[in-house]
């Protein structure tokens, strides 16, 4: 459903410019839980604003284009200027940390009806909410309260009530869990795969954790210095991961009941060549489904 | 034996409120601990956000003192009733490393002052004896002086900063370093740098270690003993291999199950479309 | 718990640390402040060892006359040369005003860090003594100390009483800087250094609050310099010293408008706002300097 052509996006910073996403082509499909991981820095959550459209100074379309395969409410092509209009209605957005999206000092109710183009009738959009938050596992009471009165889970499960009230198309997590313990991790990824499978929709998580990836994703996109590394499966990249990078980052992390050497050999590998696993923009086929970047022998520094 | 480390009755209560209604928290409630051996060991306290383990280590550091009880470690009163130890002596006792590596030296202050800071007012040391304490230090987690002098935080990583935090906190060889996190702000895939120089130190140099995390794996790769606690209780503890193997209490299990493995799926996942 | 993760790699495109240089302080309203600035204090330096006689001697010259080259401003009522008196004027409201600013400055930072960073019943009575400070009204208790002691005071008294009423305010700011810092882990990464009170006050927490400082000691010099003037235009002040407002006074007094000796009268006025213009575009100009210096890094 989305294309990314040849996406460029970069930063400018006084009279410094750095390439945050470097030339990532790409074809999203429907209808699944696309993974994103990398390191910080790789340019995921640049990425990730870019295809959101929130795209401001400093940061900057640099080259390239985004498809959306969406047609606006007057029905010209979807493109990354009219993506803004979209936002809560075709396309929404799980942020990291929820008390940075929440108004401290309104109730989540308003919230829901502060939006523009919803149901003149805020009543009958609270009462839709009431019903659609008991699904996902709130009680009504939620919706009066203030923010700080919710724990982190609920707060984060009220934001993908807010992300996913609308039925979008496309959603994008980054980071959801991140703040989150892991016992509250687990119910909320375990609900974001329902909601997904509920509506069939596309979601687009971001996380720095290989675990949650394997969990909860279709389908999984690595990323290492603003380019695209290794794209497949999930099931195929953990199995038989083609890159260097993507093994380092599986390996790296030991398991309990794993007594080996694993994780440490993997990190040492990793911490010392910074420039060893830079790559060209081009994916290769190497297995049905399952692609992966040419390894870039000459390239100087970036900035 | 020596007790490493023994926690009684530790209590430590907060209030919450204005002066007219407050309620009370119990961050420590009733911690009883007790770690002995004849050599030096790595011991985990894992839980949630809200379980403790925080403040269990701000108390052990001293930056905060307990309602009631005592901690003991290496066989001296460190805080709580019946503690007489000075701070100069604590501080060659016990040193931290703290979570956030980017906030854990001044912006303004190249980052070998605190490690000459370190060597000269807590270890006693003169300006040459100091030199060479804070080059060895440096030397045992991989950094080289020459690259570390008059250099200033924003110049290195998350990861150097940290190994650089363990340094300082080596050079007036303390019998335990009290780690608060020291993982959770470095990039996944670098963190068993950081973890294996712990266990390094532990091997070779005979340091303890009090490990506080919420990861459970690295808990599990490194440690000797394990503490599992929630809302400020212990609810389990034993040595690592069996709590997290075999464990007993309700929380630990649930903790343990909720952990994103790559190893069986949650949920049946179909291929794409 | 906050378990944001950060960036591994050293961000490689930050410019390296200039030291050396100040050029990234230099935006054009800091650049134009400090040229005005520097205009008035080479003049009030420099020139007055070419003043022929005592400006304030009167009956000098003759009275009233027009600007000319003899006398660049021409000359007041009371046979004084404007221009020269002016120049003594300036340097004379600078002079206070620099000193009560570092007086301030230095009585500020020392009651508010310390009470910010030590605590306790400490705080708790100094922060009494500075409240109580603060809500002084200023002007009415200078006006009845003028009213008082009525043109017996020395110059240097006025400035004595607008530094007791000065420094509160910022001792106040700067102590809730002291608050934030204190929690800050860096501060427990010295303390298990080894460092005591003092050394984390000054060598920790003091680089912090000299941006704020900075701005501070150009604001106070700014509202000594107009207090005293304000002063000084009543009558209160001891107004045979030349001071901008002191001039303005004796300008008034002598009906400057109506006699038409316009110049009298206006070049004190200009003077004062292209100074406190000198003053607060610096003063600015540094702020936001010091802003963007933060928002790069």
């Amino acid at each position: 459903m989305i294309s990314l052509n040849d996406l460029r996006i970069s930063y400018r910073i006084g009279s410094w410019v750095i390439p945050a996403v470097d030339g990532v082509t790409l074809t999203i499909p429907d209808g699944c839980i696309v993974g994103i991981a990398g390191e910080s820095g790789c340019g995921k959550s640049t990425l990730m604003k870019a295809i959101y459209g929130d795209i401001r100074s400093p940061m900057y379309l640099a080259g390239g284009s985004i498809d959306y395969g969406l047609k606006s409410s007057d029905g010209r092509p979807v493109t990354t200027d009219t993506i803004r209009r979209e936002w809560f209605k075709s396309i929404s957005y799980i942020p990291q940390s929820s008390m940075n999206s929440l108004n401290p000092v309104k109730r989540i109710s308003t919230q829901f009806t502060d939006f523009p183009g919803t149901d003149s009738n805020k009543k009958r959009v609270l009462e839709k909410a009431r019903g659609y938050i008991g699904k996902l596992g709130l009680p009504p009471e939620a919706l009066d309260s203030y923010p700080h009165q919710l724990s982190g889970g609920m707060r984060q499960r009220i934001m993908i009530a807010l992300a996913t009230f609308f039925q979008p198309e496309l959603i994008i997590a980054d980071e959801p869990t991140t703040a989150l313990d892991v016992v509250v991790q687990k119910e909320i990824l375990m609900l974001l795969m329902e909601v997904q499978e509920m509506m069939g929709n596309t979601i687009l998580v971001v996380s720095h954790d290989m675990g949650v990836h394997y969990q909860v994703t279709h389908k999984m996109l690595i990323m290492y210095a603003g380019r695209v590394v290794e794209y497949g499966d999930t099931e195929s990249v953990f199995a038989d991961p083609q890159h260097a990078y993507t093994k380092m980052l599986i390996d790296s992390l030991p398991a309990i009941g794993d007594d080996s050497m694993r994780g440490v050999l993997a990190s040492m590998a990793g911490a010392g060549g910074d420039r060893a696993y830079r790559v060209e923009p081009d994916l290769i086929e190497v297995k049905p489904g399952h692609f992966v970047a040419r390894p870039s022998l000459s390239e100087g520094v970036a900035v | 034996m020596t007790v490493i480390l023994r926690t009684e009755g530790l209590n430590k209560v907060y209030r919450q409120g204005g002066f007219v209604r407050s309620r009370q928290v119990k961050a420590l409630n009733d911690v009883n601990i007790s770690v002995e051996s004849d050599r030096p060991v790595v011991i985990a306290v894992v839980g949630e956000s809200g379980s403790g383990k925080t403040t269990l280590a701000k108390t052990l550091l001293r930056l905060e003192t307990p309602t009631s009880g005592q901690a003991i470690v290496y066989d001296t009163v460190v805080t709580g009733k019946g503690s007489t130890l000075s701070r100069h002596d604590f501080l060659g006792l016990v040193q931290p490393i703290f979570q956030n590596p980017f906030e854990a030296f001044s912006r303004y202050r190249p980052v070998d002052a605190y490690l000459h800071e370190t060597a000269r007012r807590v270890a006693g040391m003169d300006e040459a004896q100091a030199e060479v304490a804070v080059a060895e230090a440096l030397r045992n987690v991989g950094l080289d002086h020459a690259e570390v002098r008059g250099k200033y935080t924003n110049q290195f990583s998350g990861g150097e900063l940290q190994r650089i935090s363990v340094a300082r906190a080596l050079i007036p060889q303390p019998k335990l370093i009290v780690a608060d996190e020291p993982v959770s702000m470095i990039d996944a895939s670098r963190r068993m740098v950081i973890i294996n120089l712990f266990k390094r130190l532990r091997d070779e140099a005979g340091r303890s270690f009090l490990y506080i995390t919420h990861d459970l794996a690295t808990a599990y790769y490194i440690s000797d003993f394990v503490a599992v606690m929630n809302k400020g209780v212990v609810v389990e503890f034993g040595p690592a291999r069996q709590v997290m193997g075999d464990p007993q209490h309700a929380y630990t299990k649930l903790l343990l199950s909720s952990i994103p493995t790559t190893k069986a799926r949650w949920r049946p996942r179909k291929a794409a479309a | 718990m906050s378990t944001t993760i950060v960036s591994e790699t050293a961000a490689p495109a930050t410019p390296k640390r200039r030291r050396d240089s100040f050029l990234w302080l230099l935006n054009g309203r800091l650049a134009l402040g400090l040229v005005i600035l520097a205009v008035f204090v080479l003049a009030s330096l420099i020139l007055p060892f070419f003043c022929p006689v005592d400006p304030s001697q009167q009956a000098t010259y003759l009275k009233n006359m027009p600007i000319s080259w003899d006398h660049l401003l021409g000359t007041n009522a009371i046979g004084q040369d404007i221009f020269w008196f002016l120049i003594i004027a300036i340097r004379n409201s600078l002079t206070l005003g620099v000193l009560v600013g570092v007086g301030v400055t230095i009585i500020a930072t020392a009651v508010g860090l310390s009470a910010g960073y030590i605590g306790g019943n400490f705080e708790r009575v100094v922060m009494l003594v500075v409240d109580s400070f603060i809500t002084i009204p200023l002007l009415p208790i200078l006006i009845i100390l003028g009213a008082v002691i009525r043109g017996n005071s020395s110059f240097l008294t006025v400035g004595f009483i607008i530094l007791i009423f000065g420094w509160a305010w910022g001792a106040r700011t700067i102590r809730s800087m002291a608050l934030t810092l204190r929690e800050r882990e860096f501060i427990n990464m010295a303390r298990f250094s080894g460092a005591g009170t003092i050394h984390v006050l000054v060598r920790e927490i003091f680089p912090y609050v000299s941006a704020y400082m900075l701005v501070a000691f150009i604001n106070t010099v700014l509202f000594a310099i107009n207090t005293e003037a304000t002063l000084a235009v009543i009558g209160l002040s001891k107004v045979e010293v030349p001071t901008l407002g002191s001039i303005i006074f004796w300008a008034l007094n002598y009906n400057a408008l109506f006699t038409g000796n316009y110049v009298w009268i206006i070049a004190p006025i200009v003077a004062t706002v292209l100074l406190f213009l000198g003053l607060f575009l610096t003063s600015t100009g540094f702020n936001s300097a010091f802003a963007s210096k933060r928002g790069v890094q």
